[in-house]
């Protein structure tokens, strides 16, 4: 792999960009590997960089049903954050904000990192303490978090209506959080990983999951049988269609999640908001589009569509915060199927077939936590234990009862 | 938005309903005597099916009456509508 510089951005420039190297290869995949991770998006790749960077593990395989990264990794809103309330959840956003922090220099890819705030609303007293306590957690855990009345939100995000239907009474400020370009992380994890040896193997589903003797033996796929030493699951949305491969059973449930996008304007939110009672999301991508986050759909889906008053109830919202944003068009709108754990927390696991790890429930903010989530699956995979962040997030919590509660916290907006 | 036919007021906007997710989990009736795993796999276990779901629904802007609807969760078609279950009104 070379590396991305300022010279060899001129050298290509002098031969017209005609000279790039491929980014990452499009290897057969081999008949046995180490590892085989089962999904290419942003947190299977980075999943597979952090094996062969963190534990040497290099004879690993990702299967991508698909493109690289063209499920969810291409379907969020972008935002970065790690202002949780709950320590569990808290340490582990707060790995991969870091990781964040470094990530373009490190990956030698720029994956455009902004680090332009993340504002929460709060419209009701209550909200208002609720947010106060969450600072406090935040600060307990080392995180940076700031109380705004409503004068300093107008100041910061001049375009904002503090008078509407339900009146901005104070919010909460991550002056470290922000968005990131997510087809560039997941671009440069791939490149990253390939660079190391991982084979990226595209439009190859895998089928089934074969066992022997309690223990994952390989996988089946169109491209024939590989054999694994160990499998990692990170299939977001359809992580109960494999499970069900093995004869696991999980708490999730798939639903659609839907965005959308304006028409490029001139920079006029220079932030990003997020309202947990009116339940609207938005920031404005660096090209000008303003990019809205809806909410998930009532049933269950893997339509990669949804309905449409869910993104009207969120153009409500945003229009009611955002009175200049009324005649603003729309130019696209989609749904990515987003897998909700019972507490809307992640869960990064072994199964009790050994060899078989799952990483799944991330639910509808998965995408900020794109390094930390593969740092720490990395780590369960080649040591066969977790890493004390993640260990509260094992399977078993659905058994004894121990739920990390986001729910309240941060279960609607991300 | 969903087109589903209510079995008591006829076909409405899914914005009129609520649903309330897999339909036939049935409250275990003696849930002291059983073990944590089968208590978290009755309240947490799902099939989340890609296909073919069966599902609750509550008419809350209609006759407020529970009912299964079986729906392809791929195509989203509603295939068939049948009245409430013994699980039915216990979800939610």
């Amino acid at each position: 792999m070379s590396r991305y510089s300022i010279f060899t951005l001129v050298r290509n420039a002098l031969s017209y960009h005609e000279g790039w190297e491929r980014a990452w290869r499009s290897p057969q995949p081999k008949r046995e590997y180490d590892v085989v991770i089962v999904g290419g998006g942003g947190h299977g790749l980075a999943t597979a960089y952090y094996l062969a960077k963190e534990h040497g593990v290099r004879n690993v395989a990702v299967l991508e049903k698909g493109w690289l990264g063209g499920g969810n990794t291409a379907r969020n809103t972008t935002i970065v954050r790690s202002n949780y309330l709950w320590d569990e959840s808290a340490r582990l956003y707060e790995k991969s904000l870091r990781l964040f922090e470094t990530l373009s220099q490190e990956l030698n890819y720029n994956v455009m990192f902004s680090q332009r705030g993340v504002m929460n609303l709060a419209h009701t007293l209550q909200e208002v303490r609720d947010t106060e306590r969450r600072i406090n957690a935040n600060h307990l855990n080392g995180i940076d978090a700031e109380l705004l009345t409503p004068e300093q939100v107008k100041e910061i995000v001049p375009i904002i209506n503090l008078k509407s239907r339900y009146p901005v009474l104070g919010a909460s400020f991550q002056r470290r959080g922000g968005v990131a370009r997510h087809d560039a992380v997941a671009w440069g994890f791939a490149r990253a990983a390939d660079a190391y040896g991982v084979d990226i193997i595209q439009n190859c589903p895998v089928t089934g999951i074969r066992r022997e003797g309690g223990a994952v033996s390989g996988v089946d796929t169109p491209k024939g049988y590989i054999k694994a030493k160990k499998v990692g699951v990170v299939a977001a949305g359809h992580s109960s269609v494999i499970a069900s491969m093995a004869g696991i059973r999980l708490p999730l449930e798939s639903r659609p999640l839907q965005a959308l996008v304006s028409e490029p304007l001139k920079p006029v939110l220079n932030t990003v908001v997020m309202s947990n009672a009116v339940h609207a999301y938005i920031s404005q991508a660096d090209k000008g589009d303003l990019v809205i986050g809806a909410g998930t759909d009532q049933y269950n889906g893997y339509g990669q569509r949804g309905s449409f008053q869910v993104i009207e109830h969120a153009l409500q919202a945003v229009v009611e915060l955002f009175p200049v944003f009324s005649r603003v068009r729309m130019n696209r709108q989609w749904a990515g199927i987003v897998d909700i754990a019972p507490d809307a927390c992640p869960i990064i696991s072994r199964t009790h077939v050994r060899g078989l790890y799952f990483n799944c429930g991330w639910g509808t903010g998965g995408f900020k936590a794109t390094p930390g989530s593969g740092w720490v699956f990395a780590h369960t995979l080649a040591r066969d234990e977790p890493h004390a962040l993640n260990a509260p997030f094992s399977l078993d919590r659905f058994c004894s009862g121990h739920l990390i509660d986001e729910h309240g916290a941060a279960g609607v907006a991300h | 938005m969903l087109l589903i036919t209510c079995p008591w007021c006829g076909p409405r906007a899914e914005s009129e309903f609520t649903c309330g997710g897999e339909a036939d989990i049935a409250r275990p009736l003696h849930p002291e005597t059983l073990t944590d795993e089968a208590w978290g796999e009755y309240l947490f276990m799902r099939r989340n099916t890609r296909g073919l779901h069966r599902e609750q629904w509550y008419h809350s802007f209609g006759c407020r009456r529970w009912f299964v609807v079986e729906r392809d969760t791929v195509t989203y078609e509603v295939r068939a509508v049948d009245g409430p279950t013994p699980a039915a009104g216990s979800a939610r």
